[in-house]
């Protein structure tokens, strides 16, 4: 070590006394000199701001502690805020605040240790808006669909603009742009990137703005995390759309957008829609409604046409029904006339056949003829008496001719045997047999001596 | 804003087309949106044809006054700061 220390050890030998002023100066030298330019990494505590502006802290470890300070110009470049208990790398000069006789690192610049000091920032500024309310999606606005004029806000330089440019009138190829040219990065940057959002805000003649640049660093990118630009996109009368860096750039400034787009060029696309597809729909809805409005006119007619045949159609059934209803009734008489004939015809006949049959006409004809019939009958049973007297008496006369007691007379005798069973052949008798002999007139018993049949002599 | 108007009168045709498809209404009554419609189509194109091809610079000026010209190429050059834009894309 070649600094004041080493001299302050040879300066001691001649017994050279210094004022506590002399030897702070010194060890303030020595120490300025020494530590010029040192990285330190602690944790903060005791954090005090006053109204100054300065920071002051110490930076401590385990076992020993620092004083630090942040003057004010430090202060406000700081990207985050500071915390106790934050753990930290700074980078800064050793130096002595000499009315107390303190050493102290005075801090230039500073961040928190493990993540990035843009990364804590972007946390907490936006945990601070959020609660705000400055991201709430109940405060997104809709886009306009068919935007007259549009606003810009980005650089006239870089390739962001003219894709912006070329996008929006390839689509849209009338469509007036109004673009309030701003700074994208770097200092200052976004207090610019505000106000031309209020600019065109009161210039008020675009219905959407773009807000964005094209891509960059996480460093390039800040100025739409500053605070005033997001206020600006919130605070916006017209709808913004985002369109900072690529796809995978996320801004502060895109959650306070009614709309974020991954990239300027997509930005472009969100805002206006296709011109010639737009007047195709506009052509296909006019040809739609005229399309359905003829054909509705069609069908009416048609309807009318079939409502006229339907009458038409009445008036002929009705006089076809009228015609038939004449036939009808026509034929209803003559039918009813022929079978009233027909009925007439056949009551007729049934009367005439009854008149045929009447018993009058058997009585009368019978009291002529039952004379007659008695006459006749007189007649015939004279006749059959007559016939019937001469019979019996023939039949007396053959009676008597045939009577045994008839051949009796003429000399024959019946002989009977027993009870009277007549001996009519010669087996009928044998002798000894007691035999009755009739004769005309009596009779008488006779002993039968010898039987002699004829032939046996 | 003839932005506003325009898509009114897009919207309304919309409308007047999805009327007129659902069937139900009486001839006149759609004889008499269809007029409507075709009323705005005609004013939609009319916006469209009048529509002129712009783009102006705004420019907020140290006073507070505000400036507008015509953009040309020329004010990429002149708006082209040295430090600006090296990372860009």
């Amino acid at each position: 070590m070649t600094g004041p220390g080493s001299d302050l050890v040879k300066t001691t030998l001649p017994r050279q006394i210094f004022t506590v002023t002399q030897l702070t100066a010194f060890i303030r030298t020595a120490l300025e000199t020494d530590f010029a330019d040192v990285w330190i990494e602690g944790e903060i505590s005791n954090l005090r701001a006053p109204g100054s502006g300065h920071v002051y802290f110490s930076l401590k470890d385990k076992a020993s502690q620092i004083r630090a300070v942040l003057f004010r110009s430090a202060a406000i470049r700081l990207l985050f805020g500071l915390r106790e208990g934050m753990h930290i790398v700074a980078r800064g000069r050793l130096t002595v605040y000499e009315p107390r006789g303190e050493y102290q690192i005075v801090l230039e610049t500073m961040e928190p240790k493990g993540v990035g000091a843009l990364q804590v920032a972007f946390e907490q500024l936006k945990g601070r808006l959020a609660k705000e309310g400055l991201f709430d999606s109940a405060k997104k606005r809709s886009l306009p669909l068919f935007p007259k004029s549009v606003g810009i806000v980005t650089s006239l330089s870089g390739a962001a603009i003219r894709d912006m440019l070329s996008v929006l009138h390839r689509r849209w190829p009338l469509l007036h742009v109004v673009i309030a040219p701003v700074p994208v990065q770097g200092e200052g940057a976004g207090h610019q990137i505000a106000a031309g959002v209020q600019c065109l805000n009161e210039d008020g003649r675009v219905d959407v703005i773009i807000v964005g640049r094209g891509g960059g660093s996480q460093e390039d990118l800040w100025s739409f995390n500053e605070e005033v630009v997001v206020r600006a996109v919130a605070e916006s009368r017209i709808p913004v759309v985002s369109a900072v860096g690529h796809e995978i750039d996320v801004t502060l400034t895109d959650f306070a957008a009614d709309v974020r787009a991954p990239t300027p060029s997509a930005a472009a696309e969100i805002v206006v829609p296709v011109l010639s597809e737009t007047v195709a729909r506009l052509r296909s809805l006019t040809m739609r409604a005229a399309q359905i409005v003829s054909r509705h006119c069609r069908s009416e007619q048609r309807r009318l046409e079939a409502s006229r045949l339907k009458l038409r159609h009445v008036r002929f059934r009705l006089q076809l029904e009228a015609q038939r209803a004449d036939e009808v009734v026509a034929r209803l008489t003559d039918g009813l006339s022929s079978s009233l004939l027909a009925h007439k015809r056949s009551l007729d006949r049934i009367n005439g056949t009854l008149i045929e049959h009447s018993p009058l006409d058997k009585i009368n004809r019978g009291l002529v003829v039952i004379p007659l019939l008695v006459e006749r009958l007189h007649h015939q049973i004279r006749a059959v008496t007559s016939h019937r007297r001469h019979q019996v008496q023939s039949a007396i006369a053959q009676l008597h001719n045939l009577s045994p007691l008839s051949v009796l007379g003429r000399g024959y005798a019946i002989v009977t045997i027993g009870a009277g069973t007549v001996v009519k052949k010669i087996g009928d008798i044998s002798s000894g047999d007691e035999v009755r002999t009739r004769i005309v007139d009596g009779q008488f018993d006779c002993l039968v001596r010898r039987v002699v049949p004829d032939g046996s002599v | 804003m003839a932005g506003v108007k325009f898509e009114q009168a897009m919207a309304r045709l919309e409308a007047i087309v999805g009327e007129l498809e659902k069937g139900d209404l009486p001839l006149d009554e759609s004889l008499r949106i269809f007029e409507e419609g075709i009323r705005l189509s005609k004013n939609c194109l009319r916006i469209l044809e009048d529509a002129e091809r712009k783009v102006e610079v705004l420019v907020q000026e140290q006073n507070g006054k505000k400036r507008i010209h015509a953009f040309t190429q020329a004010d990429e050059m002149e708006e082209k700061s040295p430090s600006e834009e090296q990372s860009e894309e």
